[in-house]
């Protein structure tokens, strides 16, 4: 890519600003929704001008409606899932490729095949045994299903299996036991690759929707994405869409911040692996 | 300060592969005893063998007198420097240095002491603070024995430390490793492949060759008396010219294909007369047109002070090494006649074709 032509940069250029305007428009939009009173959003055509009900829709937002509760759910949910998952799947990772024990390929191939099986594709045994626990509404309910998933183990084998035999051997020289070469040598090793994983698992568990439909029947035990849903009411009574795109801009705020926060680790974790 | 011993130790690998066939040696304290030979001859599953990394199949390993075989490489009171130096490479060379020593529980003065002592030792006092991939090559490989000599161990392992390194670097740590041990005096055993690290770093050399220790001795005997054509050929460079002649009950040597050698009577020793042998003469050892082999030479090498000259004689070739200064006043070409005559001083090498092993 030495070739140097105006037009083609100002081609590239149009095309990446209509991308943004493709993706930033309908934010624009729920934000511009969210500072006008429901008539206003009613009206059409709606104004693009944002209103002067900011501090209003939103205060209504957080107390009335309960979306500070349900951030907060959502929260523990997504915090929850990633630091589990990762913890879980450091360990399991770190047996698989370190210790030769009885069936450890078998194990291995275990976790593999769950790598086929989502959430959604089991989820009829799954809220069974939720139930049947009498884990339904509560906090282990939510997280416990989701924790159970092979991706981050699978990547934490392949990652352990790049750092060079000699390491290992040279902590043993050194008289470090097994725990102590995970905790003094592993760990600081992967911590690029927990980060990266630690922004994609937070999404993922902020994100889920189907799993929390299920299980979670009390108004407090609600994530944030299902708040929203509840929001939209159909038939007669009137959706006030200025608080849900209130509420659906404040469930944006932690992702991204997770992402702006980590996103230089992250892309360290996705690109290279300091060895 | 510690004494190591083989006694008879074997390695074979599941499914029956052989890879050490068993080895007698006792190491004397503070000797250092250089095992060398070429790559798959197992010389490293040895020094594994001796660190714990490797079990022993059968026979044992006894560090000053006590059989280690069962014991963890952490009770062995060894410290190991790798090829590739195995540093931690999140952690700064001090870190790395005092690693050991923090798990060992060693007070923390203790430990800031030792690290700084060793680094004064290798010159890395400086660059505490680093981490190992702001180091170049040299000096990663000075943190390596840093991180041995600080535990201060019985007994030190190099497994082909300087192969990493390039051409000049590893000829001055060699040095160093040289001066470190005649400082800390600390018994040692040094896997390599490289003939010219053997002979200057060794008390004593192990010469191996697929799984067999073919010789074991201090490198001018190994260098003067090779006990075998594998060894002939493995020590010294260029290796010795290998001739297989026959010899008559008078002391005649005559080459497989029928040229007769002059070679003096009283050279052939009483017991390799009357049978077809292999003569070995170092190539450094052959004068130039003085009575010997005749042969044609095919090619000059040039390499600076000194010239290799290579011969042929029949099928077998000679290479000759002589001064440059000599070979400019009586010049040859490529298929000139030559006679490469035996000095005298030194002696020839007569090895059974059979056996491979060497017939005083």
């Amino acid at each position: 890519m030495v070739e140097r032509r105006p037009w083609l940069d100002i081609l590239a250029h149009v095309i990446l600003l209509c991308g943004v305007a493709l993706v930033a428009f309908p934010l624009y939009v729920t934000f511009v929704a969210s500072t006008q009173t429901a008539q206003e959003v009613a009206s059409a055509p709606m104004s693009l001008v944002p209103g002067p009900h900011i501090i209003e829709n939103y205060t209504r937002a957080l107390t009335n409606a309960g979306v500070g509760n349900m951030l907060y759910v959502s929260l523990i949910m997504a915090l929850v899932i990633a630091i589990g998952k990762i913890a879980i799947s450091l360990l399991s990772a770190f047996a698989v490729v370190y210790f030769r024990f009885p069936g450890r390929m078998f194990f291995f191939w275990m976790i593999f095949v769950t790598l086929m099986l989502p959430v959604e594709v089991r989820i009829a045994p799954t809220y069974k045994v939720i139930a049947d626990l009498g884990m339904l509404n509560s906090y282990a309910g939510l997280t416990l299903p989701l924790i159970a998933s092979a991706t981050a183990t699978f990547l934490f084998r392949q990652f352990f299996l790049t750092v060079p035999d000699e390491l290992v051997e040279a902590a043993r020289i050194d008289g470090a036991s097994p725990m102590r070469f995970f905790r003094d040598v592993l760990l600081p090793l992967s911590r690029t690759s927990i980060a990266a994983l630690f922004v994609i698992q937070f999404i993922y568990g902020w994100n889920q929707y189907l799993w929390p439909l299920l299980i979670t029947t009390k108004e407090d035990m609600y994530p944030v994405v299902i708040g929203i849903k509840r929001m939209i009411s159909g038939g007669d009574s009137v959706t006030e869409w200025n608080i849900t795109m209130a509420t659906a801009l404040l469930a944006m705020i932690p992702p991204v911040l997770v992402v702006i926060f980590m996103q230089k680790w992250f892309v360290k974790g996705l690109v290279d692996t300091e060895k | 300060m510690a004494t190591l011993s083989f006694r008879n130790v074997k390695k074979t690998y599941a499914g029956n592969v052989a890879v050490i066939h068993g080895i007698d040696v006792d190491v004397k304290d503070g000797e250092f005893i250089v095992i060398v030979g070429p790559s798959g001859c197992g010389k490293s599953t040895l020094m594994r063998m001796v660190a714990g990394l490797e079990t022993v199949s059968s026979g044992e390993i006894l560090i000053d007198d006590k059989v280690v075989n069962n014991l963890e490489p952490a009770e062995r009171d060894i410290a190991m420097v790798f090829q590739n130096y195995a540093l931690y490479p999140h952690m700064s060379v001090f870190d790395n240095m005092a690693y050991g020593l923090k798990i060992r529980k060693f007070p923390k003065e203790d430990i800031r002491k030792r690290v700084e002592d060793a680094a004064k030792i290798l010159e890395l006092d400086k660059l505490l603070d680093r981490r190992p991939r702001q180091l170049s090559g040299g000096q990663r490989q000075r943190v390596a024995m840093g991180r041995a000599i600080v535990r201060e161990p019985k007994v030190f392992l190099f497994d082909e430390p300087l192969s990493n390194l390039d051409a000049k670097l590893r000829v001055a740590m060699r040095l160093e490793i040289m001066k470190l041990h005649r400082r800390l005096d600390t018994t040692s055993l040094y896997v390599t492949h490289d003939q010219v690290e053997a002979m200057t770093l060794a008390h004593r050399m192990i010469v191996m060759n697929q799984g067999v220790p073919e010789q074991i001795g201090t490198p001018m005997e190994v260098f003067e008396k090779p006990a075998s054509i594998f060894v002939a050929g493995f020590i010294g460079s260029p290796p010795m010219n290998l001739i297989t002649v026959s010899t008559s009950a008078d002391g005649k040597v005559t080459t497989q294909d029928g040229v007769a050698l002059q070679i003096p009577a009283d050279q052939v020793p009483a017991n390799v007369r009357g049978h077809s042998v292999i003569l070995g003469i170092r190539p450094e050892h052959i004068t130039l047109n003085s009575p010997g082999i005749p042969a044609e030479v095919e090619m000059i090498e040039t390499l600076g002070s000194e010239q290799l000259l290579h011969a042929r004689c029949g099928q077998s070739s000679v290479v000759v090494r002589c001064a440059t200064s000599l070979l400019a006043s009586t010049p040859f070409k490529p298929g000139d006649q030559v006679q490469l005559g035996t000095d005298g001083q030194h002696a020839l090498h007569w090895f059974n074709p059979e056996t491979g092993r060497r017939v005083e």
